[in-house]
């Protein structure tokens, strides 16, 4: 191959801060007191914790040689399966910095922050409009937070209603999360399996519906990236047990204006604004995931949201119904201002080609490497496509060793072992944000870790090679963690 | 990954098709998972463990295995009572990597061992894996 692009460099070592500055070093002066010390509790007295002595410079330092061995979206490939890492385009953080807008006092009274209500107002209806449902709560941090707040309004529908029902039936192809924030509400999750096609099977829905269980969740696209055909009949099925029907939204990219998820018999969805709509994804947060509901449940919806009338925009907390507050202030503002740059910049035409684009780069990626890379369910795929790791099995090489050789070639490795449906499963959401040029690389690069696990398998064994922090040992830091830094 | 005819598959034990193995001693019975099972897993960082005491019904969840690739649930084979839990898994939960057979998970009393029926012997589970 040519031009690999982590092949040559400079890899500068960072010593721990354990290991940096010198006793006696310190990041400012503190003024001589000017009034007389106080006598502190002798109980309260002990050891300090074990800081080292830095110099402003070195944490600074410390910190940029950090960041240069990141790797994230802005500086190559980043192929991570239902995760959506698509390019966060920078007059996002231009528009999030506009000072009328970042400096905006969350406890402003509504006629002093129109403009800020206006965003969240416009950003609820462009939301509402991309998946088609009628009501929209921004308060959501998080993409489980989203799912949380969509089980508190299957509890509160139910309970409206006089009943109390128990059990949520989950795909094994849904989102991870699902089952974990269904039981935080108290519903016993019922797993049911997908067909033999990879498609959620009507009639396994049928036999487990009762009046016991508030609904389904659904993720769809799903998680082996095809989209559930059956959807609307499954839908039907629960709806006529008076159950609900939850749509993660987290796979939402492959299908904006494509799929009206009402038409689809969805009731809730959440969105993954760090997904779908281009804010940032990394370093634990903050996110954002909305959730939308059909008309009959805006009732339940969290408070405060914001509203007009004719003297303009307000944040109405007066619904009686609501699950309550579940965010403090507005949710995560500065995200969804991002999110509404992005929606603003695209319009509805070029978000329907972001879609378009995302499902063509990942067939694309299907069809090159699908004589390569074992594929379990061959048909169109949406905007993910899932190989595994069969075929490499003879060569004693995992879907483990092949990802970690992918950072040899200058790529964020795919999600892995991820859908449990498929064994060694190998994940890939390339986003519309690669180029042909830039996919064929990737291909390429797949292609030669293949031929390398047949031939010099030992390569793929010790991967990475060329990268600052070699193979880890994953087994030792989840046996023995160590949280201390030193 | 070990190859289906690199698995150690002991006779005389009855296997599930979750992958769990479970031998009868006596009144009593020791139950595990399979080697097959544990090179799937690949290494395992911790085990979840019931209580003593504690009552499943066959095939009920009793707990659950994490490794570095996934957590998996293990299921009872029997319906029975947890009488005792392998205590050295908390600490090295490596041993059910080393030898799957030797270290069990818990010990139960069944409480109808006609259920054995309905397991697989060592044959039929390798008709299992071989699909």
């Amino acid at each position: 191959m040519k031009n690999v692009s982590a092949t040559v460099g400079l890899i500068l070592n960072e010593p721990l801060l354990w290991e940096k500055g010198q006793k006696g070093r310190r990041g400012m002066d503190v003024p001589a007191a000017d009034v007389p010390p106080a006598g502190i509790d002798a109980g309260l007295i002990g050891e300090g914790p074990d800081f080292p002595d830095l110099s402003e410079v070195d944490v600074i330092r410390h910190y940029t040689r950090l960041s240069q061995w990141n790797f994230g979206v802005d500086t190559g490939m980043y192929p991570l399966g239902s995760c959506t890492m698509k390019y966060n385009p920078k007059i996002n953080d231009t528009v999030a910095a506009t000072p009328e807008i970042a400096a905006s006092h969350p406890m402003l009274p509504d006629a002093l922050c129109q403009g800020t209500l206006k965003i969240m107002y416009e950003l609820q209806d462009y939301l509402a409009a991309v998946t088609g449902l009628d009501a929209v709560s921004l308060q959501p941090a998080a993409g489980a937070h989203g799912e949380l707040t969509g089980m508190l309004i299957f509890a509160a529908y139910h309970k409206s209603r006089g009943f109390r029902r128990t059990k949520i039936l989950i795909p094994d192809t849904a989102h991870g999360t699902n089952p974990a924030s269904a039981a935080l509400c108290g519903l016993q999750p019922v797993p049911v399996p997908s067909g033999p096609d990879g498609m959620l099977d009507p009639e396994a829905v049928a036999r487990l519906m009762d009046e016991q269980t508030a609904g389904i969740m659904v993720t769809n696209p799903n998680t082996l990236g095809l989209f559930e055909e059956n959807i609307i009949r499954i839908a039907g099925i629960v709806h006529d047990a008076g159950g609900l029907v939850y749509g993660d939204g987290a796979n939402m990219n492959a299908v904006m204006g494509v799929a009206d998820l009402k038409r689809c018999g969805v009731d809730i969805v959440h969105l993954n604004l760090h997904k779908t709509f281009s804010t940032p994804h990394g370093g634990g947060g903050p996110g954002a995931g909305p959730v939308c509901v059909v008309e009959a449940l805006r009732k339940f919806l969290p408070v405060p949201r914001v509203v007009r009338d004719k003297r303009g925009y307000r944040l109405d907390g007066n619904c009686p119904d609501s699950v309550g507050r579940i965010h403090a202030f507005h949710g995560n503002f500065g995200i969804l201002v991002r999110a509404y740059s992005y929606i603003r910049c695209m319009g509805a035409e070029n978000l329907h080609r972001a879609s378009q684009l995302a499902v063509l780069n990942a067939n694309y990626i299907k069809e090159k490497l699908k004589g390569e890379l074992h594929l379990p369910y061959d048909r169109p795929c949406m905007h993910e496509c899932v190989f595994s790791d069969l075929w490499q099995h003879a060569y004693k090489v995992s879907t483990l060793d092949m990802a970690k050789r992918l950072m040899d070639f200058g790529y964020h490795p795919p999600t892995i072992y991820f859908p449990l449906v498929v064994g060694g499963a190998i994940m890939i959401e390339p986003t519309e944000t690669e180029s042909k040029a830039d996919i064929d690389r990737f291909i390429e690069a797949f292609c030669e870790i293949v031929r390398e696990a047949k031939e010099e398998p030992e390569i793929l064994h010790g991967a990475p090679h060329l990268c600052k922090v070699k193979r880890l040992d994953e087994t030792a830091a989840a046996r023995h963690p160590c949280l201390t830094g030193c | 990954m070990k190859e289906i005819n690199e698995l150690n598959l002991p006779d005389g034990l009855r296997y599930t098709r979750d992958h769990e193995w479970v031998k009868i001693m006596g009144d009593a019975a020791i139950v595990g998972i399979s080697d097959y099972a544990q090179d799937q897993l690949g290494d395992i960082v911790y085990v979840e463990m019931p209580e003593v005491g504690d009552e499943f019904k066959q095939g009920e969840e009793f707990g659950t295995l994490e490794s570095v690739k996934a957590v998996s649930e293990t299921y009872l084979p029997l319906t029975g009572e947890i009488i005792e839990i392998n205590e050295a898994l908390a600490d090295a939960p490596e041993l059910v990597n080393k030898d799957p057979y030797e270290n069990w998970i818990v010990r139960i009393r069944p409480a109808d061992l006609s259920e054995l029926d309905s397991l697989l012997t060592v044959d039929e589970y390798l008709d299992l894996l071989n699909g």
